[in-house]
């Protein structure tokens, strides 16, 4: 169909869609009125009985901890899907590229171990402030893809290639049904938090549901870092080779 | 607090209603980059006047950058791959 | 006043799909999926949004505070980290596509036969 067609027959579509939405928008709550009883419910419920203050990860990681089970193996397939596409069959990845500056590369490589502190920190502390295993997650690789921008190919790729990142996505992945089996087999339903609750507002606070927020976190961090290396693969060598 | 929260409110939903379009209608592809960056740090405004800064959070490392990297290896892969041809 | 952000979210989501019909580009028209997906959040935190609650975090805040819906930003902010994958995803699909077929026009690629 020619674009001129295409756009012709969208057009009405888009107007019908723009109805429909418009008709159910307007049996919504006005904004603001939130009347829905679950979130009120777990607002309330939330910090007295798991002693978590971020009920927001706490919804994510221990309530509704089977659905974040299922984004995880989204991600873990998705990831496995570009590894696939994006395999040449001749990878060099000895090629040299390094970065000339002397104070970029030293003060990048600084700044590589701050980040990742910094993200780590951002897990670690999921249950008490903003943050867990799904952002700081990214935050950690975000920090060690640094190491190309600032150091260099080779640098990076001594951390970022398949050999040392595949492992490190499967026991995340595995890690988080490792911990719902272990409730399994305690004679409880599937994730449940088993550890006692501990004390709100510390790290000492989320039972079990903090292995499964560091599962998640270190299963995010491996599956980025994965992505980044098949990308700047297929960018890098190609380019240090001198094709483009 | 309610009371600064509205006006702020409306020039979150008042940027993002712009950003969209100004998406589609870049059709340079580096210049289309940037604008997403735009749009990201957008949203991330918006989400914090939504009071929720985890999906803040969230939104502000994946559109920092996720997007930009893998946008651009794209980009450059396929300009290369359209002067092989 | 009540029914703007349900308006914004619907001229976003309307606004991308538009950008993926008439793209002449594959990986333009992945960034307008992703501007309709960012539409699905505006919508989803704006129904959860109550008037004058802060976020619902309760570190140092006194407990029974007014606070916005917690469910609907756990479903949000899974779902950001996995669009980039999937964006990530739709990317090397057309850099594959482009590797054979030398161009990313979706009008040009239809045109092509085996």
């Amino acid at each position: 169909m020619s674009r001129r067609a295409r756009i012709v027959v969208v057009l009405p579509a888009l107007a019908g869609l723009a109805a429909l939405l418009a008709w159910s928008f307007t049996g919504l709550p006005g904004f603001g009125s939130f009347r829905g009883p679950y979130g009120i419910l777990l607002n309330r419920v939330a910090t007295p009985e798991r002693h978590m203050t971020n009920v927001v990860n706490a919804t994510t990681y221990d309530y509704r901890s089977f659905d974040t089970m299922g984004e995880e193996f989204i991600l873990f397939a998705a990831v496995i899907g570009i590894v696939l596409l994006l395999r040449e069959d001749d990878r060099d990845r000895r090629a040299e590229d390094r970065v000339r500056s002397e104070m970029v590369r030293s003060g990048g490589g600084l700044t590589v171990g701050i980040g990742v502190l910094v993200g780590l920190w951002v897990v670690a502390f999921g249950f008490v402030t903003p943050g867990g295993g799904f952002q700081g997650g990214v935050a950690v690789a975000s920090a060690v893809l640094l190491l190309f921008a600032a150091v260099g190919y080779r640098a990076w790729s001594t951390l970022g290639n398949e050999t040392v990142l595949d492992p490190i996505e499967g026991l995340g992945a595995g890690g988080y049904v490792a911990v719902g089996l272990a409730a399994l087999a305690s004679g409880l339903p599937f994730l449940t938090n088993v550890l006692g609750p501990g004390i709100a507002g510390t790290l000492w606070s989320g039972g079990s549901a903090a292995f499964v927020n560091w599962s998640a976190g270190i299963e995010v961090a491996a599956a980025m870092l994965l992505l980044y290396a098949e990308f700047l693969e297929a960018h890098a060598v190609p380019v240090m080779r001198g094709a483009s | 607090m309610i009371g600064t929260l509205v006006p702020l409110q409306s020039v979150g939903f008042a940027l993002v209603a712009l950003g969209a379009p100004a998406i589609v209608l870049t059709r340079d592809l580096l210049r289309l980059v940037i604008v997403n960056g735009f749009y990201g740090l957008v949203l991330v405004v918006l989400f914090v006047v939504y009071g929720a800064p985890d999906v803040a959070l969230s939104m502000l490392v994946v559109s920092t950058v996720a997007y930009p990297l893998v946008l651009l290896v794209a980009i450059s892969r396929v300009r290369s791959h359209g002067r092989d041809t | 006043m009540s029914f703007l952000p349900y308006a914004v979210a619907g001229w976003i989501c309307l606004v991308g799909l538009y950008g993926v019909v008439t793209s002449r580009n594959l990986v333009h028209l992945a960034v307008c999926l992703t501007v309709t997906q960012s539409s699905t959040y505006v919508l989803l935190l704006a129904v959860g949004y109550v008037r004058g609650g802060g976020p619902p975090i309760f570190k140092g805040v006194k407990l029974g505070t007014s606070a916005v819906d917690p469910v609907v930003q756990a479903l949000s902010l899974t779902d950001i980290v996995v669009s980039v994958t999937v964006l990530a995803l739709i990317l090397a699909l057309a850099l594959d596509v482009s590797r054979h077929a030398g161009t990313v026009d979706p009008d040009e690629i239809a045109g092509m036969h085996g």
